[in-house]
């Protein structure tokens, strides 16, 4: 191109440089600005000093404050000044360049807040962290969202069978189920790699909880959609409280933020305070940490490695959590503010273990909530049961104890009573035997009833609802045996007019290889297992309220076996929700033996079984309480029969419906099997008869028979014996 | 009723047959020795001794004149059946895994194993006429398998096809006159190996049963699957039923896993399947290994399977066996 005919051009152009708005393009390609004042932080609540002294104050800032922290840059501070009455002074504000990001942030941990002497206590930040506080504007605009109808998470409570669902987990698929007894579980949702450990249900069923590496998701409703997420890298335990409001979670590893100013820390649901914390107390609604704590693993007293879980206790009415100090104190905290109670914790020397009342209408002030603990024997100290109350940790009743080697504690479940299993030992330490010490609750005074029993107590389970209970037991010398032989008893309350009603042995079914209790959660059935063992895996069925023909009226209850089955390799045992069914399964993560699981009805017979490998949970799904008052309860109960009647005809319906589907499944698989035959036998036949073939004679059918009659004549001699 | 229990064996059953009638039983095992059996009351009726190895496999053509034995000692043989005289021998580079007659009884097959840097080979002889003529020794033609090499094969009807099992859980599909290659199907799990293969009395469609727990059974024009069986321990062999439509499958757990669990783990049982319906109607228990073999008598009068623990069990079926039907 010719130079005088680049000066043409040039003449032609006519739009200039200022006349292109270029803004758009400058916001779109805008680069954040420099993060340069990364190493800067400021000192708020610096002494005033007048200029002359800047110089000294500097180096006492060098060597004093900042010789921990790191270096600052030469001639990295800076100190404002203002001219007051003629007098250059010091705002108290000193701006410091550190010469790298980590001594700056550090300074930020260890200064901010920190007192200096006593009227100057320093407020430190970084600068970029000032720049935000700024740039917040001063009105605050409140964005309303978008109203997105949320499904209803109790939905599968309506279904018209009043059936109960399951998950099942095997290899990494999470299946939610409905139970058809012993039909092919009809399948609710299905998903591949839903969770990264193992899952679980809230304890009212809202929420199938599932756990990743990056925190806790919580699914629910109609169509399984998240409901929540809760980040909390490595998360290994969830629990919430009884009303699902709050959710606890734990980690092994302590939370580790970005660094501060990073974009991603911003995002995080953790505060500052949250960063080396590895236990989070959640309000489930708005996923929100309400505190943060760090608990190192500890409680167990075999393995100090191991996690008591749960960490936290929560009372019946969500209102208070509590966590022990091994032989120390219980912490007791108030939701939602999470402090703790009168402001400090209950130091209860040496206590071993607690448990909440499970009811809250124990106490005549409901707002009080009962918690019973139990400390052992210290120095000239008997061990003592204590039952106090909450928030005004006032003792309610205590009980020494003496020659305690252990103790455990059980609610009933409407927290009438409660009952402590106490192990002791005779003065020689060489046997051991139990007492159980029964508190009655709701009664004045709360008095306590003894049972001394000559046999040492593995197991103990009430009747939910009642006053029953059942315990196993074995001979103290037997313990440890692999073949331990255990005694399966039964006691009640006995009520009788004029006398004070006393806890009674009602039943006691002897050498069973049992060792594991599961009382039905209606009450009235009992399961009783071999777990753990490597070589049995009996289970039987108790009836307390068998009906026989001989009516005793006295009776506290009439218990028979009613069954009993075996269940190779079972490892889980669970009640369904209704009481109706009982399942047990091997899970692959005790030992790889006919890993699945099997559900049998409440008297132990199987209605179904399935193998299945890499099998790995079965849980029910749990339902909340009912919402139908007593009075209509007992109405339900009157009309039993008439529903009875209805439920009978439907179950018969949906056999009959059942068996027609699979009829016609199976017809249509005869005609397609017939069909094909047919197609294929025509075209061997063609194909034959090209060859010149007539077809090969079908064994069967072109069998011949050729009766041959074989005679045999034996030859007939007669022969004189000579005399 | 109670099974027979065959004891003519010391190591563990490879292959039983019955003839075409179903009187007499064949059965071959890792100890050198063939057996031969009355189906109906178990007596032994004779052996057939010559292999230096491991037998694998035996076939009896039609009439019951011949039987043809393959070994681990690379050779396959011919013998007299009424005598036990060994009439001709074939020798191979490698061990001779599967044997069978065609239909006419004029060919033979002969799966040979992959070893030694021999390739698997199926070849198909003629049955000598004439015992003394070397001839007979070359094959007709020889197929070369090609990826995975062929564990088990047989003749489709009229010889239109041989159809091969494969280690990897494919089936293929060959000419039967010149041996050309036509198809694979990947019918099981890859690398799951296939380990038998029968055919339905009318040689139209076979089943297939392999160490991925599954039974599965296959046109023969098509490789098409028309049913699947699924079990839940490897699988040794599978069989149809004449007169029942089922299948029985036999397996359990692997021989070397055997001695680490517990019998009740091992499934050693042999299952019955309605063949239409592919569900499972029961199961035989009996055995104390995993069932190596499974020969259904061609009468479908009873069945009999040979063990990794070194018994034959042959039993006959009862009449509620017969009586039984589907309610429809």
């Amino acid at each position: 191109m010719s130079d005088t005919l680049v000066e043409e051009l040039k003449d032609k152009v006519v739009i200039t440089d200022e006349e292109v708005d270029v803004s758009d393009v400058e916001e779109k390609f805008r680069v954040p600005k420099p993060a340069g004042y990364d190493t800067i932080v400021v000192i708020q609540g610096a002494p005033v000093v007048d200029e002359s002294k800047k110089k000294d104050f500097f180096r006492f800032l060098t060597t004093r404050v900042f010789a921990k922290i790191g270096k600052v840059k030469e001639n990295g501070l800076y100190m404002p000044f203002n001219d007051v009455n003629g007098t250059s002074k010091s705002m108290g504000l000193v701006f410091a360049d550190f010469e790298n990001v980590d001594a700056a942030d550090l300074c930020v941990q260890e200064l901010d807040a920190k007192r200096i002497d006593k009227s100057h206590v320093f407020a430190v930040r970084k600068l970029n962290q000032l720049e935000k506080a700024f740039n917040t504007p001063e009105e605050f605009h409140f964005e309303e969202g978008e109203y997105h109808e949320r499904e209803h998470l109790r939905s599968w409570l309506a279904d018209y069978y009043g059936r109960d669902q399951f998950i099942s987990y095997a290899g990494n698929t999470v299946t939610v189920n409905w139970n058809r007894k012993s039909d092919v579980p009809e399948q609710v949702v299905s998903r591949e790699n839903w969770t990264e450990t193992y899952v679980q249900w809230s304890p009212l069923g809202t929420y199938l909880v599932s756990l990743h590496l990056r925190g806790i998701q919580l699914w629910g409703g109609a169509s399984w959609k998240m409901c929540a997420r809760f980040l909390h890298p490595y998360v290994k335990f969830v629990d919430f409280s009884p009303s699902e409001k709050y959710l606890v979670s734990y980690s092994y590893e302590v939370v580790k933020l970005p660094p501060i100013g990073h974009p991603a820390r911003e995002t995080m649901p953790f505060s500052d305070a949250d960063e080396g914390k590895n236990c989070f107390i959640w309000d489930v609604q708005s996923g929100r940490i309400l505190r943060s704590f760090k608990i190192a693993p500890g409680g167990d007293v075999k393995d100090p490695k191991k996690v008591v879980w749960p960490i936290f206790k929560w009372s019946a009415n969500d209102k208070y959590l509590a966590r022990m100090t091994p032989g120390q104190s219980i912490s007791v905290y108030e939701t939602p503010s999470m402090a703790l109670v009168d402001k400090k914790v209950m130091k209860i020397e040496g206590v071993q273990s607690f448990e909440w009342c499970p009811v809250d209408d124990v106490v005549a002030d409901k707002s009080e909530q009962l918690l019973a603990y139990w400390t052992p024997e210290l120095q000239n100290q008997p061990a003592r049961v204590a039952l106090v109350s909450i928030p005004s940790k006032a003792t309610v009743r205590t009980k020494n104890l003496f020659n305690v080697s252990d103790c455990k504690l059980y609610w009933q479940s409407h927290g009438d009573y409660m009952c402590v299993k106490v192990d002791r030992h005779t003065k020689t330490k060489k046997s051991t035997f139990s007492n159980l010490e029964i508190f009655r609750v709701r009664e004045k005074n709360t008095p306590v009833e003894v049972i001394d029993l000559k046999e040492v107590v593995l197991n103990f389970a009430w009747e939910p609802k009642s006053d029953r209970f059942a315990i196993f037991s074995a001979n103290d010398q037997s313990l440890g045996s692999p073949n331990l032989k255990t005694n399966l008893s039964f006691y009640g309350l006995e009520k009788k007019k004029n006398t004070p009603s006393v806890f009674r042995h009602i039943a006691t079914f002897e050498k069973k290889s049992l060792n594991s209790l599961f009382m039905n959660p209606k009450g009235r059935f009992l399961a009783a297992a071999t777990l753990g063992s490597s070589t049995q895996y009996d289970l039987e069925f108790y009836d307390m309220d068998f009906e026989s023909e001989k009516k005793e009226n006295e009776n506290l209850a009439n218990i028979q076996l009613i069954g009993s089955a075996e269940h190779f390799g079972m490892t889980d045992i669970e009640w369904d929700p209704s009481g109706r069914y009982l399942t047990t399964s091997s899970t692959i993560w005790r030992h790889k033996l006919e890993n699945g699981y099997r559900i049998c009805d409440f008297k132990g017979t199987t209605l179904r079984e399935e193998l299945v490998n890499d099998f790995k949970q079965f849980i029910w799904r749990p339902r909340p309480p009912s919402p139908l008052t007593k009075e209509e309860m007992k109405k339900v109960r009157k009309q039993l029969k008439e529903y009875n009647r209805l439920f009978d005809e439907e179950d018969i319906a949906e056999k009959s419906s059942a068996n027609r589907e699979l009829a016609a499944r199976r017809r249509r698989l005869i005609d397609d099997w017939e069909a094909y035959r047919q197609k294929v036998t025509a075209q061997v036949a063609e194909e034959r008869k090209a060859l010149g073939q007539t077809g090969v004679a079908d064994a069967a059918s072109a069998e011949e028979v050729i009766e041959e009659t074989i005679e045999e004549v034996v030859s007939e001699e007669i022969i004189p014996v000579d005399e | 009723m109670r099974p027979f229990i065959l004891q003519g064996h010391t190591r563990p059953l490879t292959q039983i047959k019955y003839n075409h009638d179903g009187d007499l039983l064949f059965s071959c095992a890792k100890d050198l020795i063939i057996n031969v059996w009355f189906s109906h009351n178990g007596e032994r009726l004779g052996t057939y001794g010559g292999h230096t190895g491991a037998i694998w496999t035996c076939d009896i053509n039609k009439s019951t004149t011949l039987m043809a034995s393959g070994a681990a000692d690379n050779t396959m043989r011919l013998w007299d059946v009424k005598t036990g005289k060994c009439l001709y021998v074939w020798e191979f580079p490698t061990a001779v895994k599967r044997v069978e007659f065609n239909e006419e009884g004029n060919k033979l097959l002969a799966v040979t194993e992959e070893r030694m840097g021999f390739t698997g080979t199926i070849s198909v002889f003629h049955v000598p006429t004439d015992y003394s003529d070397e001839k007979f020794k070359n094959p007709i033609y020889v197929i070369k398998t090609r990826e995975s090499k062929a564990t088990v094969a047989g003749w489709s009807y009229l010889n239109k096809f041989i159809i091969a099992g494969h280690e990897n859980g494919s089936v293929s599909q060959y000419d039967g006159a010149t041996g050309e290659y036509i198809k694979t199907v990947q019918v099981h799990t890859a690398g799951s190996l296939i380990t038998d293969l029968q055919f339905s009395r009318d040689r139209t469609y076979f089943v297939t049963s392999c160490k991925d727990s599954t039974a599965k059974a296959l046109d023969v024009n098509t490789l098409e699957i028309i049913k699947c069986f699924t079990a839940d321990a490897p699988l040794n062999t599978a069989s149809f039923t004449p007169v029942q439509d089922f299948v029985v499958l036999g397996g359990g757990q692997e021989a070397r896993d055997v001695t680490t669990t517990a019998a009740r783990q091992g499934k050693f049982e042999a299952r019955f399947y309605h063949t239409i319906f592919e569900e499972e109607l029961g199961r035989v228990k009996g055995h104390f290994g995993p069932i190596n073999t499974i020969a259904v008598h061609p009468k479908g009068t009873g069945y009999a399977s040979g063990g990794e623990d070194g018994y034959v069990r042959l039993h006959a079926f009862d009449k509620n066996y017969f009586d039984f039907k589907y309610s429809l």
